[in-house]
């Protein structure tokens, strides 16, 4: 049976964080404008991403440093294809582009589960400190390889010609496009619920525990290993794709070492292996960076000892606080 | 010597750069009976047992299961094909409760587990098995408490009762007694006889009073070579494991 919280309490926490997303547009619009829609947005978007990393490192203890990697492809593919399409240059195999999310979501998708399958065969030989130091190599090889390509911006990164669209809806609109991505969070983290419960989760939550014991048993560790990874690298395109079109713009920075930290950082602080405390990590650290950073500019400075004490103090992050499974 | 043979070693040899773990051992398990590897600390057994299942690899030799060689696979192949073993240090899965345990040993033998929908624990065929095995190892009770929770003695029995999800035909078990108390001896010894019905058992033991109480056949392994094989009275009469390896005393304890 489960150890966790009490029903009651998990039921209100839930339903009272759903209500406070489902209301925020009203409620910034009670504080002065559309500024803490655009936050919010970032926070869901960041949650996804957040949420695919914590289906590696908390169910799987696949600690990887090179998440962003998968981010920053959806961005850039999501921006690409944009481009493409605006300016009538046929991009490959007879494709010339979209602004369309239907098109431009499941192209990043496939993307990033190509790039995961080929760098996965090879991360997943390795475990541990090798495991982090490898994936952060494969992302820095991406981060290089979208610096050299002068053609999308190089360094410089590349304007998209508005945000992708949706039939039906006006992604243009600040309120609609929050309301996509907390629809695309939601349905995300229940795709995510079902797959760490499903018989691929437990034999992922086996392998964390006890791999030795695992292989004895008649599972090939490996392979399931390498299809959480390919999965967890699936989930966060989708972040990268809604972030393009918040920003309206991408950046090699997208890849970087620093952006893989902060995800890893959103995971531990929320609580790893819990899902929604990827989405209370999420929203811990932008929301503390944004409120710290409008009152000093060494926010880091004040953001490094809560980080700290959390850790230290409690063990399921602040997702247990919550629930009261902390320690 | 009755039942078929399901799995045997050819001259299995290990060597870790000088030391001379096994060398060239002949061994064989049939259905029906339970085989005793017995031998000081050091002797090899357990290095052995890891060649049998598949996690170590065999410097020379071959293992056969069902007549078919089976040396090149991995352990996890192995115990697809139904050979199961059991560790000397128990590894069970402490955060998980026992049902969970119980139900993730039986799902390596429901097929594969690419399945990505459903929910785990709902699943009956599944459950059922999972506490059927709880039930003939005494864990009914215990079925929905953390694995941690466990008494060792209960820790050691669920370690057992892993092994034997799916039924496999062949079981290795590395000292399924280590560190229980006399009590505890007793109602484990009782269990594993129950198993030579449907298995064929290699046991690796130090209870020599379990063994002898146990085995239809003795292996005696010193420094990675068999010394003796035979019949428990053989073992018993051959001054060579006298010498060896069994204080007398352990031996007038034992015929108490």
């Amino acid at each position: 049976m489960l150890r966790g919280p009490s029903a009651l309490r998990l039921r209100v926490l839930l339903g009272g964080g759903l209500l406070l997303l489902l209301v925020w547009p009203w409620i910034s619009a009670l504080f002065g404008g559309d500024y803490l829609v655009s936050v919010m947005t970032r926070v869901l978007i960041f949650a996804i991403a957040a949420i695919s990393l914590d289906l590696i490192v908390g169910y799987g203890a696949l600690v990887s440093f090179g998440h962003a990697a998968f981010l920053g492809l959806g961005a850039y593919v999501a921006a690409i294809s944009a481009f493409h399409a605006s300016e009538g240059l046929p991009l490959a195999f007879g494709f010339s582009g979209s602004e369309s999310l239907l098109v431009n979501l499941p192209l990043a998708m496939a993307v990033a589960a190509l790039v995961a399958c080929v760098t996965g065969l090879i991360c997943l030989r390795t475990q541990g400190i090798h495991f982090i130091m490898i994936t952060l190599a494969f992302a820095q090889m991406l981060y290089y390889l979208f610096v050299s390509l002068d053609a999308y911006g190089g360094e410089d990164g590349l304007v998209l010609p508005a945000r992708n669209s949706l039939p039906l809806l006006d992604t243009a609109d600040d309120r609609q496009f929050y309301f996509l991505c907390l629809g695309l969070l939601l349905l995300y983290l229940y795709l995510a619920h079902r797959l760490v419960n499903s018989r691929f989760g437990r034999v992922l939550r086996g392998s964390r525990a006890n791999e030795t014991r695992m292989r004895a048993l008649g599972y090939n560790t490996y392979g399931y290993r390498l299809a959480a990874y390919v999965i967890a690298a699936t989930g966060a395109p989708l972040a990268g794709v809604l972030l393009a079109s918040k920003t309206e713009f991408v950046d090699p920075g997208l890849f970087s070492w620093q952006l893989s930290g902060e995800l890893l950082v959103m995971v531990i602080l929320g609580g790893m292996g819990s899902l929604y405390g990827a989405v209370i990590g999420a929203a811990a650290f932008l929301l503390l960076e944004q409120w710290l950073a409008a009152w000093t500019e060494h926010w880091m400075f004040f953001l490094g000892p809560f980080l700290v004490l959390v850790v230290v103090r409690a063990r399921h992050g602040l997702w247990g606080v919550l629930t009261g499974n902390g320690q | 010597m009755s039942g078929e043979i399901l799995l045997q070693a050819r001259g299995i040899t290990k060597r870790y750069r000088g030391l001379l773990a096994n060398n060239n051992i002949d061994l064989d398990l049939r259905r029906g009976e339970i085989h005793a590897l017995i031998g000081p600390n050091g002797a090899g057994k357990s290095t052995l047992i890891a060649q049998l299942s598949g996690e170590l690899e065999p410097s020379a030799g071959q293992v056969l299961f069902r007549g078919r060689e089976v040396t090149a696979l991995p352990v996890h192949r192995r115990a697809r094909l139904g050979i199961s073993r059991s560790f000397q240090m128990t590894s069970v899965f402490e955060e998980m409760t026992v049902m969970d345990n119980l139900a993730l040993a039986v799902q390596a033998h429901h097929g594969h587990s690419f399945r990505f929908w459903r929910a785990a624990h709902r699943c009956q065929a599944l459950n059922r098995e999972a506490e059927t095995l709880a039930r003939r190892f005494g864990l009914e009770e215990r079925l929905h408490q953390p694995a941690s929770a466990l008494a060792h003695g209960e820790q050691r029995q669920l370690e057992v009762a892993l092994a034997l999800a799916g039924d496999p035909p062949v079981l290795l078990l590395d000292e399924p007694m280590a560190g229980i108390g006399p009590g505890g001896t007793h109602e484990l010894t009782r269990l594993l006889g129950g198993l030579r019905e449907r298995h064929a058992v290699l046991l690796v033991e130090h209870d020599m009073q379990a063994v002898f109480a146990l085995a239809d056949r003795i292996t005696v392994l010193v420094y990675g070579e068999v010394i003796a094989s035979g019949s428990v009275e053989a073992i018993r009469a051959n001054p060579e494991v006298r010498r060896a390896y069994l204080g007398d005393d352990s031996l007038q304890e034992a015929a108490c």
